[in-house]
């Protein structure tokens, strides 16, 4: 079939356009209310729980899930589902084990409760180094995404679009801070579940609503093969590595870990939390069938041909099935999907930087609300410059294993330290220091002599490290290095100081 | 010093907490295992159109509603009366 891909497409250049002014316009509207620290960081805290929910959902189903699951679905069937449930099943972890206390805790960053009863200084520098590491991968994952599926989809050249990604997002951040961020999240939310359940419907329709008749129909044509575990899952280590990476990950990414500051207290925090697992196992339902439709109508082959990757399932199944109109509408729903966690990635590296790094350590905590202001702003541009040079660096990359990465590195160098300061009173300043550290550097070093790695970028004969994914090696070693150097060297004080972290972590700040 | 009535609060909140993170482990690493070690067993058609390991798929994320869904009760529930009972 021919399609209309990479032509430049009206309707979706008018969606996007209407987006943008959308979005500015909100940008606008924030800017005059963004007047505090409070309202730059955490949105003044009173986003509701149903906001919030749509939010978290909007920060967290990046273009990745939507395209990279589809047409992954699309081209290997059931494997694919591996990653959509993967996905999800972190968010129940959030919710049992780090969503209430760490609103209770903390005031704008992460770090601000791994920090609560340790010294501040060498918390907040480990505690950046991790964070603003899954940033980078997250955001050079992002920037290479959208600059080729902008390429793709518009037909403008790829700088162009890692430039346009750049600007936008950095007007967002600057000028509206997470007033603004949130409200662009909740748009784009919106946007990708309508988009997304309206092409399922579309797909649907044609199999009298009935998803084991789409099943069946792909099953008949591409063998049974497709409805089970395949080529991807190789190596049984491997894919309980990758399970337990997105598992943990989940709960250390900063950018959606910022996100529970901006509710007014921990209940809202939890039912923000049940409002975007629900969101969020809705939209991975859907990726079921977005997937396996793609594969029957579109057809592998079609697919494959436009992105070997498959990334453009989705994309070419709403040509198909609604028209050059609904594809304009689904490529501007992907160029917001990008936009927004482009957003939210960049204000929870500004707030590293700024509240953590030069608030808390080079200036002691003693900054006026003007400094603070000043200085974060000045960290969303500089970061947003790092953004678009890094994703004109990366262009050509693979991109897939850096989410993968970032996802390793937030699960070994972020969850442990943070889950142990939540619940464990032995936990010294050295013990969550020498664990976030451990757990950045065992699993940057792991990747870089991985297959990924070794093999596939650098063509060498062999990898020194047999696994694709280290978390089943990185994320026990940060928690064994935690609790040994925390038992070798106990620090009573900071012990004693555990029974005012744990009044707070439930009571809140009376 | 620990206020008691605290400290028995907070073990309640961590029982359930690790309780309900172990039982979405268990759902978790077990459709995980069988994807690693029983691929046969997963592509058994139940009928047509739908494998086993489809249907347990789908059933990892409905467990995942059901577990968060739990949580929220019972801490809408019980959890929020005992923080009113400390606060007062």
């Amino acid at each position: 079939m021919t399609s209309a891909i990479g032509d430049p497409n009206l309707t979706a250049i008018a969606f996007f356009g209407l987006f943008i002014v959308l979005s500015l316009g909100i940008t606008v509207w924030a800017s005059r209310r963004t007047r505090t620290a409070d309202h730059f960081y955490a949105a003044g805290r009173n986003v509701t729980a149903f906001q919030n929910g749509l939010a978290l959902a909007g920060d967290y189903m990046s273009a990745a899930s939507f395209l990279g699951i589809a047409g992954l679905v699309a081209v290997s069937g059931f494997d694919g589902l591996i990653y959509s449930i993967g996905f999800l099943v972190g968010w129940p972890i959030v919710m049992f084990l780090i969503a209430e206390p760490l609103r209770n805790l903390g005031r704008y960053t992460f770090a601000d409760v791994v920090a609560m009863r340790l010294r501040q200084t060498p918390i907040r520098i480990a505690a950046a180094i991790g964070g603003l590491a899954v940033i980078a991968f997250y955001l050079i994952a992002q920037m290479v995404g959208a600059g080729n599926l902008i390429r793709l989809l518009f037909g403008l050249p790829y700088e162009v679009a890692v430039v346009i990604v750049g600007v936008v997002m950095l007007a967002y951040v600057l000028f509206g801070g997470m007033i603004a961020t949130t409200w662009v999240q909740i748009v784009k939310a919106v946007l990708l579940l309508a988009g997304a359940t309206i092409l399922a419907g579309l797909v649907l329709a044609r199999f009298n609503f009935n998803p084991l008749a789409l099943f069946a129909q792909a099953s008949a044509t591409y063998g049974a093969g497709v409805l089970a575990p395949g080529r991807q899952v190789t190596d049984p280590i491997d894919a309980i590595s990758l399970g337990l990476a997105l598992m943990l990950g989940t709960a250390g990414l900063p950018h959606i870990l910022m996100r529970f500051y901006t509710v007014p207290d921990a209940k809202t925090a939890r039912t923000s939390v049940g409002y975007a697992t629900a969101f969020i196992g809705f939209f991975y339902l859907l990726t079921f069938i977005l997937g396996f439709g793609a594969m029957v109508i579109v057809g592998r082959e079609a697919i494959t041909k436009v992105d070997a990757g498959g990334n453009m399932a989705a994309p070419l199944l709403a040509e198909v099935v609604g028209g050059t109109p609904f594809l304009g509408f689904i490529a501007a729903v992907a160029f917001a999907t990008i936009l927004a966690v482009v957003a939210g990635l960049t204000l929870s590296g500004a707030a590293t930087l700024s509240h953590d790094l030069w608030v808390n350590v080079i200036r002691g905590a003693h900054a006026s609300e003007r400094e603070q202001f000043v200085v974060a702003r000045g960290a969303t541009i500089v970061l947003a410059i790092v953004s678009i040079v890094l994703g004109i660096t990366f262009k050509g990359q693979n991109v897939a294993y850096m989410v993968g990465l970032a996802f390793a590195i937030a699960a070994s160098a972020n969850f442990p330290a943070l889950v142990l300061s939540i619940f464990w009173k032995r936990l010294t300043t050295a013990g969550a220091q020498v664990s976030m550290i451990t757990g950045t550097v065992s699993t940057l070093a792991l990747i870089y002599l991985s297959p990924t790695i070794q093999l596939d970028i650098l063509k060498h004969a062999e990898a020194w490290f047999p696994l694709r994914n280290p978390g089943i090696v990185t994320i026990p070693l940060s928690f064994m290095v935690a609790i040994g150097v925390s038992l070798l060297r106990p620090v009573p004080s900071e012990e004693r100081r555990f029974v005012e972290l744990e009044r707070r972590l439930h009571l809140g700040l009376e | 010093m620990s206020d008691p009535n605290l400290t028995a609060v907070s073990a309640a909140r961590w029982r359930m907490a690790v309780l309900l993170t172990t039982a979405m482990m268990v759902v978790y690493f077990g459709f995980i295992l069988l994807v690693a070690f029983n691929k046969p067993l997963l592509g058994t058609p139940l009928v047509e159109g739908l494998s086993i390991g489809m249907l347990l798929g789908v059933l990892v994320i409905i467990a995942a509603w059901v577990l968060t869904w739990i949580y929220v009760r019972w801490a809408n529930t019980h959890y929020d009366a005992s923080l009113r009972g400390l606060r007062s």
